[in-house]
């Protein structure tokens, strides 16, 4: 039941904010996200006393005829997505106060119903439902683009949709060709475990066409090279709430997707081609990292910076390995809270100084310190400095491709070198040095700026000195998704 | 079979309406009629038998009376939405009779039983078509669309008529039953020139559903034709259409299929292929609609390529022409409204959004339940159609399917794009008749809560 109502509270509340006119929909939308919250804490400490409660399953036919069930149900793995959708949420809106957006009815209304859909992916316990919610949030996402991103938006938004979309038909094919083997007393189900059990059952051939056709999918999602190109574009294109929402949660539907809806249905075709994925994301990471290195926008270059860090996800997930996945799960948690912060970092620089482009800016340090602070805390979390979040799972994951092959593992930790490189170099370029323009003058942070950067600094470090309480449901979690890889 | 009569008994009605000077009272005359042709429909759909007429030339079964509900229900909306378009006109009471007539047609191809109704069924419903097709009277487009359609309509004619006189020559029945009892019968040695009359058939029907390399004259015909006969067209006329192909291959010439589904296949390549990379480069909307109306054709054409005779294909054949009726009234309807002023580009839809924010929202509810995306209907619509086809040979056309409809999404969008992104040239707001109003809100409802639900059609067509 607590699951049903984590999904449709945004959902109304959503609803509700396209009715309210003005800035109050603003407030109001806070105040929604915020009880959203409060109720994925709820579903925690329930989780906490007892993870098979039966508040937390929900199940009911939607179209009996053909097997379709709106089941959803929180798993260990499902809580830590759900908890950092609805912490993300509300700082996102928080970090949109000094934006002023045209019909921020519309704006917000949308930001809660891509919430509701993004829960949504990450409770469902059937394949149909899965791919519907997956399919759902992309529409809000596409609107927030179009009707409030940069220059081009309307090339660029439309390559997104385009993109995206494609791999999921791939996708509901390979789905519908899974239910269509399976066979429970004689009739076909959409339950996730029967579909693992029908791609369990299937030959080594079918299973490999199974793993392609919604690897597909997955791979665009996150991205993985060379399925990213929709992904700069798009993430500097959009406006920072949307970029916010797309790398900070939906870009997780992704790495989600691969741990819950593709390890455990297609072994066989993993064995087969994991490898060539792995390759693929490893590649990903040294040839996004170069770029990086060599951008010249700083919001663009936390884009690919994004690619780098989720091809080690990726890598680390298609590993199979338990410190693989459980690193995956941490990193994704992690990424989801730092990436926030950098690109919220980007839209303050860019409100204060009018450009984001880092050779003219500099020397923002001496002009205010504690945002000089603020921000080499977010980017040390970033770069995965010890005692910030980012260790954990960086070393989890790399620690879990070794186990898989040492080579492999030797390309994909230069992730921290290469990341450490672009990041610090960024770093040095905005905030030290002389300030290059002289009419740059940056003044005091606002108050709310001040609150969503706190937040997420505290975030970083807290879950960097004691990662305990997210860790062990990771590792739990993880142990459940291994019993069903082998 | 009660509605086929009042809907001609309104025909005949609508002739006499000048003579008798009752021009005025015809639309609720009408609309009432169907109301009633639609409400008896109901009843005998509720009755669990079916009911055969003239010999079994013509019998409404289940199937028949659920397509007939759907053309019913679509005519409906259709008569709300024309209203100004006959209060424009002078001939206004011919073109209340042609439309009426073609529905005649329309029914009757749903529920034929015999290769003369079928015959008969076309040409009633065709025939007043070209007419229609060229109503616009002084406008040079329109009646050159009239006039294509008539020259490639009668030859398709001529096409089916030839196969089902070749048909007749191996078989020696015009009826579906017996044609079919005697093909099981006989079915290693048919003559040869019984497959030709076979693929005649399947090629006067692919005109027929402008399906390609027989859709040249849909474009020219939907972009020249009257914007509301073009909706007549894409939507009472395909859903019959489509009807009739159903029951003319999957009972008749289901034994057989081996001859005629691969050239099915490759007929329904080619539409989508073709369709959706025309379409694409369109800047008329019109012509971007007919293009998606062929390519819907192949998505529909995949149910019957799958030929399994369950629930299963039955259901989305009727779910699809269901989704795409409601979606594409809705779409002209929004577009009959907005080409008013006579510019048919895709920028006349520029700042629509501004304009008119809630009929620009249900464009885009349209556009993307024709895109098929949930939780429109169109989406389940797509959804059944692959669920059908999975279990077929023919997997690589659910591959091509695919990469199609990713070209779809775009021209669809397009629309979308420039309602909501596209500076506008005038901010005048646009205003609409109360009545277009209804059906188009109507109508996208109803896109919305069978996309939710999809399982009271299914279940309700659960025979």
């Amino acid at each position: 039941m607590l699951t049903a109502l984590l999904i449709l509270f945004p959902l109304l509340a959503g609803l509700l904010v396209f009715f309210v006119k003005g800035n109050a929909a603003r407030n109001l939308a806070l105040g929604f996200s915020i009880i959203e919250f409060g109720l994925a804490i709820g579903a925690y400490c329930l989780f906490k006393h007892n993870p098979d409660a039966c508040m937390l399953s929900f199940d009911h036919a939607w179209v009996k005829s053909l097997g379709i069930h709106f089941s959803v149900g929180i798993d260990g793995m499902g809580l830590l997505m759900v908890l950092l959708t609805t912490f993300l949420v509300p700082i996102i809106i928080l970090s949109s106060f000094k934006n002023e957006y045209s019909n921020p009815h519309n704006f917000y209304g949308l930001i809660l119903l891509m919430q509701m859909a993004l829960i949504g992916v990450f409770t469902a316990n059937d394949g149909f439902l899965f791919y519907v919610f997956w399919e759902l949030a992309l529409i809000p996402i596409y609107f927030i683009c179009l009707l409030w991103g940069g220059e081009d938006r309307g090339r660029i938004t439309f390559k997104f949709f385009v993109y995206t979309l494609f791999g999921s038909l791939f996708m509901l094919v390979g789905l519908i060709y899974l239910y269509n083997h399976t066979n429970v007393d004689g009739l076909k189900s959409w339950a996730v475990q029967d579909l693992y059990n029908a791609g369990r059952a299937l030959t080594e051939t079918q299973q490999s066409a199974v793993f392609w056709m919604i690897f597909i999918a997955f791979a665009i999602k996150m991205p993985v090279f060379p399925f990213h190109t929709w992904q700069p574009d798009t993430y500097v294109t959009a406006p920072t709430q949307g970029t916010m929402m797309l790398s900070g949660i939906m870009l997780k539907m992704g790495t989600f997707g691969v741990i819950k809806w593709l390890l455990p249905i297609v072994p066989l075709g993993l064995e087969k081609w994991g490898f060539t994925a792995i390759v693929l994301s490893v590649v990903g990471i040294i040839y996004a990292s170069i770029i990086a290195i060599s951008q010249k926008d700083f919001k663009r270059l936390i884009a690919y910076s994004s690619i780098a860090h989720v091809g080690l996800i990726s890598a680390g997930i298609l590993s199979c390995t338990q410190q693989g996945i459980q690193g995956a799960i941490m990193q994704m948690l992690a990424h989801g809270v730092n990436v926030v912060g950098l690109f919220f970092i980007a839209d303050i620089l860019f409100r204060h100084t009018g450009t984001r482009e880092m050779d003219k800016l500099g020397g923002i340090r001496g002009m205010n310190g504690n945002f000089a602070v603020l921000f080499l805390i977010i980017l040390l979390g970033s770069v995965a400095l010890p005692l910030t979040n980012g260790f954990v799972g960086e070393f989890l994951l790399i620690n879990g491709v070794y186990q898989f092959n040492a080579t492999i593992a030797a390309f994909a930790g230069l992730t921290v070198i290469l990341g450490a490189v672009y990041m610090l170099r960024a770093y040095q370029k905005i905030m030290l040095g002389d300030r290059n323009d002289s009419n740059v003058a940056f003044g005091s942070l606002a108050g709310t700026d001040k609150i969503v950067l706190s937040i997420i600094c505290i975030v970083i470090v807290a879950f960097g000195i004691y990662p305990k309480p997210l860790n062990d449901i990771a590792e739990e979690a993880v142990k459940t998704i291994m019993l069903n890889l082998k | 079979m009660k509605g086929l009569l009042i809907i001609s008994g309104l025909g005949i009605l609508a002739m006499l309406a000048e003579i008798f000077k009752f021009k005025k009272l015809l639309l609720p005359m009408v609309l009432l009629g169907i109301v009633a042709a639609y409400a008896f429909n109901f009843m005998e759909w509720k009755m669990p038998m079916s009911f055969s007429y003239f010999d079994n030339m013509i019998a409404f079964d289940k199937l028949a009376l659920a397509f007939s509900g759907i053309i019913i229900a679509t005519a409906f909306f259709w008569f709300i939405l024309a209203n100004d378009y006959f209060e424009q006109d002078s001939n206004m009471v011919d073109h209340f009779a042609l439309v009426l007539f073609a529905l005649v047609g329309a029914l009757m191809l749903t529920a034929f039983k015999n290769m003369t109704t079928l015959f008969l069924g076309v040409e009633i419903m065709s025939i007043p078509l070209y007419v229609l097709a060229a109503s616009k009277k002084r406008d040079i487009k329109s009646n050159e669309a009239g006039f294509k359609y008539l020259i490639m309509g009668s030859f398709a004619s001529g096409f089916l008529l030839f196969g089902i006189a070749l048909v007749y020559g191996a078989t020696g029945s015009f009826d579906l039953m017996q044609i079919r009892s005697f093909i099981s019968e006989h079915g290693a040695d048919m003559p040869l020139f019984f497959y030709v009359g076979v693929v005649m058939m399947l090629i006067a029907m692919c005109f027929k559903v402008s399906a390609a390399p027989f859709h040249f004259w849909a474009p020219d015909v939907y972009e020249g034709s009257p914007t509301l006969i073009t909706a007549l067209m894409s939507t009472v006329v395909k859903t019959a259409a489509f009807a009739a192909f159903m029951r003319l291959f999957m009972v008749g010439f289901a034994e057989i299929s081996s001859v005629w589904t691969g050239i099915l296949a490759g007929i329904i390549a080619l539409s989508l292929v073709i369709a959706n990379f025309s379409a694409a480069m369109q800047n008329n909307v019109k012509r971007i609609l007919a293009y998606s109306s062929i390519s819907h054709a192949a998505f529909m054409l995949m149910v019957i390529l799958a030929n399994v005779r369950s629930n299963l294909s039955v259901n989305a054949l009727i779910y699809y022409s269901l989704a795409y009726s409601l979606g594409s009234i809705a779409a002209f309807g929004i577009v009959y409204n907005v080409t008013k002023k006579g510019n048919e580009n895709v920028d006349a839809f520029n700042g629509l959004a501004k304009r008119n924010p809630s009929l620009a929202l249900c464009m885009a509810v349209a556009m993307l339940s024709l895109a098929g995306i949930p939780i429109t209907s169109g989406f389940f619509a797509k959804y059944f159609v692959f669920t059908a086809m999975i279990g077929t040979q023919y997997k690589w056309l659910l591959i091509v399917a695919i990469l199609t409809s990713a070209v779809g999404v775009y021209y669809y969008l397009r629309i979308v794009i420039a309602m909501y992104f596209k500076k506008q040239d005038t901010h005048e707001p646009l205003p609409i008749e109360r009545s277009n109003i209804l059906v188009i809100v109507l109508t996208t409802a109803a896109t919305i809560a069978i996309g939710i639900v999809p399982g009271i059609v299914a279940e309700m067509f659960a025979f």
